[in-house]
């Protein structure tokens, strides 16, 4: 069994993850204002502090001192639980992500499938808020958010079955390992960017952002949140962003691994060359809202259903035949 | 062709207790924070409800009815397809780690079982139970 030393290293490690990744999800919502005003030639943020550098620390202490309303006809219990679910279930998820050839704080040999089943639960955190709110605005924009992401949830597990064809294993490591002659995003292209789109959906992001969308729904499964239930929220979403380009960077970006194994790409440290790559996937996430409108929910259902699904269904299989023939 | 269960046994087996544990930790940690960040909000906020601020938000007047309304029973029918569907992923990754090892065998099952269920989703497609106006 473990002793009590090796219980605080492990809970030092654990934090040594969720603070910076705290800080990464805090600094992203500063980023993505200030991507988004370059893109449409303004400042953004520059007030607090330098380059307004201090905005996400103002943002939060201000959200932190705001009353926490729990509405008279809301179910206080699970009124209060489904933030908590929401971003503790985002954090947790970072458990089995690899961030270099052994740096990973729990090395599962089923790493991909807890990935899959902790992004499903998920789920459960916007319908207990949408339900337990009460109100008929945040009831609809659940009712939504669940429907969309339950679809997309289809895709990427084909997607993440073809990239198991082709890696052989379920740990992530492996998986990355499995890219050291090719990334997988070249033999499977399509793949990728059904992923990525499904990435957009599964994470309620623009331009897959009905949920909450503000001019019907004012603000979707969220709107009788405030303060810091508000704001986990809104953290789990950016966290679950970043996690979705972790995820990405792991199947199709090979990982740690650096571009081509010759001496000045291998210097690098794979941690620099995973962070790099989840920054640009991250900064794609940004790109999509600022250019793209916002879909029509048919629309969306019927590209989950019957676009993406047959298609991916039909590429498991071409991949599939592919292995056995060799 | 099946796996021997000396083949089986010799797998290496990587996924043991202790990483299970290390999650666990992960967890707590993770949900602890999120429980310290509400309570701090809860302890540094102020405290001054009042009928109009606890009520659901609706356009500025009372709400007519309560929000526990009946709703479109296509989302009804987009949790079971997804639960089939789910559950057919589900069976697929067994089969596609192991597929190097199954052979042209295991391929062409999995193909009679996909067969199967893509009969189905046509069916489904045609009755329109993937059209929404």
């Amino acid at each position: 069994m473990v002793n009590v030393e090796d219980l605080l290293f492990l809970i030092g490690y654990t934090l040594l993850i969720i603070i910076p990744l705290l800080l990464a999800v805090a600094y992203l919502t500063y980023v993505e204002r200030k991507v988004i005003a370059a893109m449409q030639r303004r400042v953004g943020p520059n007030v607090v502090g330098w380059f307004g550098l201090l905005q996400p620390f103002a943002d939060g202490l201000k959200l932190l001192h705001k009353e926490t309303i729990i509405p008279t006809q809301a179910n206080p219990f699970l009124f209060i639980v489904a933030p908590l679910l929401t971003f503790g279930l985002s954090l947790s998820a970072w458990a089995v992500i690899p961030f270099g050839p052994g740096m990973v704080i729990s090395n599962i040999n089923v790493g991909i499938l807890y990935l899959f089943a902790i992004s499903s639960l998920g789920v459960y955190g916007i319908i207990m808020a949408g339900w337990a709110s009460n109100s008929k605005y945040s009831f609809l924009g659940a009712l939504r958010s669940a429907a969309q992401m339950v679809s997309y949830e289809v895709s990427i597990g084909l997607v993440i079955v073809t990239i198991l064809l082709s890696a052989g294993s379920l740990n992530l490591s492996e998986i990355v390992e499995a890219q050291q002659n090719i990334w997988f995003i070249i033999p499977h292209l399509p793949m990728a960017v059904i992923f990525s789109i499904s990435a957009l959906a599964e994470t309620n992001r623009a331009p897959f952002d009905l949920p909450e969308a503000e001019a019907e729904l004012v603000s979707g499964y969220n709107v009788e949140y405030s303060s810091m239930t508000f704001a986990l929220f809104f953290l789990g979403e950016y966290a679950n962003m970043i996690l979705m380009s972790a995820i990405g960077s792991i199947l199709f970006l090979g990982g740690w691994l650096p571009p081509l194994q010759i001496p000045p790409f291998t210097w690098v440290p794979g941690i620099v060359w995973f962070s790099l790559k989840m920054s640009f996937l991250l900064f794609v996430f940004l790109w999509v809202r600022a250019t793209f409108p916002r879909y029509r929910y048919d629309q969306l259902m019927r590209l989950g259903w019957k676009v993406f699904l047959p298609f991916s269904l039909l590429w498991v299989i071409l991949t599939a035949g592919v292995i056995v023939i060799l | 062709m099946t796996l021997s269960s000396s083949q089986f046994m010799s797998m290496p087996l990587k996924g043991n207790l202790e990483e299970y544990f290390n999650i666990f930790i992960f967890m707590a940690v993770a949900f602890g924070i999120s429980l310290f960040l509400v309570l701090l909000s809860f302890w540094r906020g102020p405290k001054r409800p009042d009928a109009e601020k606890l009520s659901a938000y609706e356009c500025g007047f009372e709400a007519f009815s309560d929000a526990r309304l009946k709703f479109d029973v296509r989302f009804y029918l987009v949790a079971i397809l997804f639960i089939i569907f789910d559950l057919e992923i589900a069976f697929l990754f067994p089969w596609a780690v192991s597929l190097k090892s199954i052979g042209l065998f295991g391929f062409f099952s999995m193909l009679l079982f996909l067969g199967t269920l893509g009969i189905g989703f046509v069916y489904e497609w045609r009755k329109g139970a993937l059209e929404w106006e």
